[in-house]
């Protein structure tokens, strides 16, 4: 396929290579450029001077050296044997290239994304004869102990089947089924399809997000949820812990297929997570995280243009496994290098920046992004979702640049990292008064039906705590102002509550066995017994106890600890401590009564 | 279209006159195809070579980067050959012990290297499955750094400083007293200094002499006085060795560079001359992926005894982190030193400033098997504690002392000896892992038990007030 030249370099400026003499070759081909086979896209036309980016190194490549087209679109292969496996940006499986190059990526090398030789034990679920349409099943691969790959029609094929094959083990290129179009058309079908990345992959509908994904990071279940398909960022700067946000949020949260996307990011962050989720067991399924989760690596000093391409290989996987039905969560770490990929790409093409330099369309581009998260139903009627959770690196940890604007117009759950809580090393560092979550009226329902918490007093809990943090920041103005022995018992008691509630609730550490993760159920129980002691403890103050007498009380180190303490599978010491909480303001209440 | 063949034959064509010399760029038209990032060599009237590389190739005319500057060249008689081939070293183990300029040219007058390997200084990316995840502590004999900060062997860990701040000191320190412990590796160092001044460059040569180590240093020098666009190629040459020593050589290499700013600043003067578009204060939109290229480059292989640790310094202008250089370089760093003015002003040697400073790789350096089992829940706790001094300070600062509570003076009290006596010490002071964290009960023993949220009470048991 590689003997189609479209046209000759004919200047080279870093990855974007202009070519002259182009024939017929079509927007957004994938081309390779001179004798090296580098990998490239084509992306503005022009006769004499259309424009190539290149996803490899481009040192070496000179003018009149020929351009080939490869006659498709920059396009994923999906099918069996991506979970698990570690990507580059154009979804080049890492480990098959160091088998090649060893340890430094060369340049020019071509593996398929998918392995050739491996035998999957496919089970068909059509017959000869079924009428069949794009997205819908034809059987499936038990890829992994706890995942049942669903074989699809690639989106847009429509037909009859003339022949299928039966249960048995094939590879990736094996004919499984026969497929007449309907223009009468014979179309073999495999076990894997290819998909444009640009292009979204289609859906049936669109359907309400009211179901909470899960996190188990008590900050965001309980004051900030993302839904379902729901789209969230998580700004901030250097240090604040962005990346361990999102490692702690795929490690623990409940979707079935995790796409996590290192994209212009450091390379020991990735052997971190491929050194530590093999390691680590899914509390839900009892195996292996790896076996979940897909990594595309595109570190920062490999190819810029090859960050673009991740971010968009990245989430056309998730849209396939959403259309098998699945729950996927997108980790795309950072966004921001993608938006500056774009930067780069555009002032080396000479476009007209607009803002910081940054091309005009990047808007346009973010917005195409988050789009393609969602809850929906599937061309084969299931639901299937894709929930997209963006970090963005603000240069110098300030909000207002122009990639964490154009981001919070087209997201609807924001974590705002906070320098001062990382530099207290209160992790996760998400700031609660700049944070928010449009998600929160949508998924009260779920916390208070029986299939999620059961808690029917979880929103008012939480909006009290609420409350209470807001006042805090007021209070502490005033403490600042004239010190903390200035204010009355009842407001020194609120400070003294958040306190608590920050230390024993907000706080997570992500490396503790028992605190790493909080089941629904353990973090209804104790927002509520904060709640109870300072709703309690208000009380026996107004009827004159002191507030050193609150905070001697036994069980007051009892919910400091309670968090290390009581394991997410044996939660009757959660109602132990509420017990003795209600005891001793009971005492207390009688004391001054 | 040319092949490969019709290419090296060409590459033995010189051209002579070119067309535009701009500061540091020639402009040459009419050249045979002339491929993207080559080495040049352009001939001046005296006869005299000097190095550049080609930055952009296209029909019409190929812009080349001279790094040894373009004064006394001119248009008709600059004489310009292509070599078809990437700028590269060569590079041996030999090279430890003497001095090179940016290029890798020696200046020591001793002879010419030799070796038969010739490596790109661009290097390439490492394959991230093929990283391996570092886990080794060295032990640099600092409290702040080795209790709170710890390096571990692989890391990119930069200084961030001010001028007239003693990173220098602290570099030169960490070079003489790093060792993994338990063992006899030593470190090569491996030095690049860009647009530094020669006294800076002396101290350095002169702290390696004093420790006896300057037979396993290599040093790259672009000094200030040499020409800017030296400093570009400068830490490429010095990585390349750096790498040829660790994963050909099996040796642990510590890379010092500094100035990673004078770095930024070169770029941004090459980038101005050519026109493109700037992002923050004028730097070029690349500058992100340019310092990636660098600093990504130190780490540790699966397979490979070697390891490249890389510490950069670099000052941030006008003492502001928000600066397009220390933010981006913090991005990309495995955390980073941040030097504090007030503490330097203060007498406190290193001025590190303790909330700001961070290592990434420290969470899986430290604890039980590595360095004592009470460090990580130790340095959580100072942190924190440190956090709420800085807290009681603003406060104290408006309200007066006088009206803190008996806690909060407690908390200064903590401040005041944390600072004085576990950040502070001799710039020759080297001091063991136990003694700088039982140090660190001894302070924190000041604060009452029931402050201390983040420690367990076996640790509280066994360390607190003892």
């Amino acid at each position: 396929m590689n003997d189609r030249i479209i046209g000759q370099v004919k200047r080279v400026n870093g990855p974007v290579i202009e070519v002259m003499g182009i024939t017929d070759a079509e927007m957004f081909e994938l081309v390779r450029v001179g004798e090296e086979n580098l990998i490239g896209e084509l992306i503005k036309l022009e006769t004499d001077a259309a424009v190539v980016q290149v996803y490899e190194d481009t040192t070496g490549i000179a003018p009149f050296d020929p351009v080939y087209g490869a006659g498709m679109q920059l396009s994923a292969e999906l099918g069996p044997g991506m979970v698990g496996t570690i990507y580059d940006g154009i979804q080049r499986p890492l480990e098959a290239i160091r088998e090649m190059s060893e340890i430094y990526i060369k340049r020019g090398i071509t593996v398929p994304s998918l392995d050739r030789e491996k035998k999957w034990h496919f089970v068909p679920s059509v017959k000869e004869g079924d009428q069949v349409s794009g997205g819908m099943f034809l059987g499936t691969v038990r890829e992994t102990e706890n995942l049942l790959h669903k074989i699809l029609v690639p989106p847009g094929d429509k037909g009859v089947l003339e022949s299928v094959t039966g249960e048995g083990d094939y590879t990736v290129e094996d004919v499984i089924a026969v497929l007449k179009t309907d223009d009468l058309k014979e179309k073999n079908l495999y076990l894997m399809h290819r998909w444009p990345i640009r292009v979204q992959r289609p859906t049936r509908s669109r359907l309400a997000l009211d179901i909470p994904l899960i996190t188990g990071q008590r900050v965001i279940d309980t004051l900030f949820p993302v839904a379902k398909g729901g789209t969230v960022a998580i700004p901030g700067g250097f240090g604040t812990g962005k990346t361990m946000t999102q490692q702690a949020v795929a490690k623990w949260c409940d979707a079935d297929i995790i796409v996590y996307i290192g994209c212009g990011e450091r390379g020991n962050e990735i052997t971190d997570v491929l050194t530590e989720f093999p390691k680590l067991i899914d509390p839900r399924t009892g195996r292996s995280l790896m076996e979940r989760t897909i990594l595309i690596a595109n570190t920062s000093n490999m190819p810029v243009s090859a960050r673009e391409a991740g971010i968009y290989a990245g989430i056309t996987m998730a849209e396939y496994f959403r259309d098998q039905g699945y729950d996927v969560a997108v980790m795309a770490d950072s966004t921001s290098r993608w938006a500056e990929a774009l930067r780069e790409l555009s002032g080396r093409m000479e476009e007209m920046p607009a803002e910081e330099g940054f091309p005009a369309y990047l808007p346009t581009k973010i917005a195409e992004f988050y789009e393609r998260a969602g809850s929906m139903e599937t061309l084969n009627g299931d639901n299937g979702s894709v929930t997209i959770i963006g970090a963005v690196s603000p240069p110098g940890g300030d909000f207002s640049e122009p990639v964490t604007q154009h981001t919070k117009r087209f997201i609807r759950c924001f974590w705002a990292l906070d320098r001062h809580l990382a530099n207290a090393r209160h992790y996760p560092a998400i700031s609660w008064l700049e944070s928010y979550s449009e998600y929160l009226s949508d998924v009260v329902s779920w916390w208070e039906s029986a299939d999620g918490g059961a808690s029917p007093e979880w929103l008012c809990d939480r909006t009290e705590i609420m409350e209470l943090l807001h006042k805090e920041v007021r209070l502490q103005q005033v403490v600042k102002l004239v010190g903390p022995d200035a204010l009355p018992d009842t407001q020194r008691f609120i400070l003294e509550v958040c306190t608590l509630f920050k230390n024993a609730f907000l706080q997570q550490n992500a490396y503790d066995k028992i605190d790493a993760f909080s089941i629904v159920q353990k973090q209804v129980k104790m927002l509520h017994i904060i709640v109870t002691y300072y709703k309690r403890g208000a009380e026996a103050i107004k009827s004159g106890a002191t507030l050193v007498k609150l905070r001697k009380m036994k069980v007051y180190q009892d919910i400091i600890r309670m968090k290390f303490s009581i394991p997410n599978d044996d939660l009757a010491g959660l109602d132990k401590i509420e017990a003795r909480l209600e005891r001793s303001m009971d005492q207390l209440e009688a004391l001054h009564a | 279209m040319p092949d490969k063949t019709t290419k090296s034959l060409l590459s033995g064509r010189e051209y002579i006159g070119v067309d535009k010399i701009d500061g540091p760029l020639v402009f040459v038209s009419k050249t045979h195809p002339v491929g993207y990032r080559e080495l040049v060599e352009c001939v001046d009237k005296q006869g005299h070579v000097r190095l550049g590389i080609v930055l952009e190739s296209s029909t019409n005319a190929v812009v080349v980067q001279v790094f040894e500057g373009t004064s006394g060249l001119t248009l008709p008689g600059t004489r310009v050959r292509f070599s078809g081939e990437p700028l590269t070293i060569a590079v041996s183990k030999e090279m430890l012990g003497r001095v090179f300029n940016g290029l890798g040219h020696p200046i020591d007058g001793g002879p010419p290297q030799r070796s038969d390997i010739e490596l790109d200084v661009n290097g390439m990316a490492i394959n991230p499955t093929a990283r391996q995840y570092p886990r080794d502590f060295i032990q640099t004999g600092i409290s702040v750094i080795d209790g709170m900060n710890t390096l571990i062997r692989g890391q990119k860990l930069p200084i961030f400083s001010g001028n007239g701040l003693p990173h220098n000191e602290l570099a030169a320190q960490i070079a003489r007293q790093a060792k993994i412990r338990g063992t006899n590796t030593q470190f090569a160092v491996v030095f690049a200094a860009m647009g530094v001044k020669h006294d800076v460059a002396r101290f350095f040569t002169q702290s390696f002499e004093e420790s006896g180590v300057l037979e396993n240093v290599a040093l790259f020098l672009s000094l200030a006085d040499d020409p800017s666009i030296e400093r570009l190629i400068t830490p490429r040459t010095a990585l390349t060795l750096a790498e040829h020593l660790a994963f050909n050589e099996d040796m642990h290499v510590l890379v010092i560079m500094t100035d990673m700013t004078n770095y930024c600043e070169s770029l941004r003067e090459i980038s101005t001359i050519r026109g493109e578009i700037p992002s923050r204060k004028g730097y070029p939109g690349y500058l992100y992926s340019d310092l990636a290229e660098l600093y990504e480059r130190s780490g540790m292989i699966k397979g490979y005894k070697g390891s490249i640790t890389s510490l950069p310094i670099l000052t941030m202008p006008n003492d502001d982190i928000s600066h397009p250089v220390p933010d981006l370089s913090g991005y990309i760093t495995e955390g980073q030193i941040v030097f504090e003015r007030e503490m330097d002003g203060r007498g406190i040697y290193p001025p590190v400033a303790g909330l700001p400073s961070l290592s990434r790789l420290m969470k899986d350096g430290i604890g039980e098997g590595m360095t004592r089992e009470d460090h990580p829940h130790l340095a959580s706790q100072l942190f924190a504690a440190y956090s709420y001094v800085k807290d009681v300070r603003n406060l104290a600062s408006v309200i007066g002392e006088e009206e803190l509570t008996p806690l909060d003076h407690t908390y200064l009290d903590f401040g005041r000896e944390f600072e004085q006596r576990y950040v502070s010490q001799r710039k020759d002071e080297d001091r063991s892992i136990e003694e700088t964290l039982d140090l660190g009960w001894e302070v924190l023993s000041i604060l009452p038990v029931d402050e201390l949220h983040r420690i367990t009470e076996e640790e509280i048991e066994k360390f607190y007030g003892k």
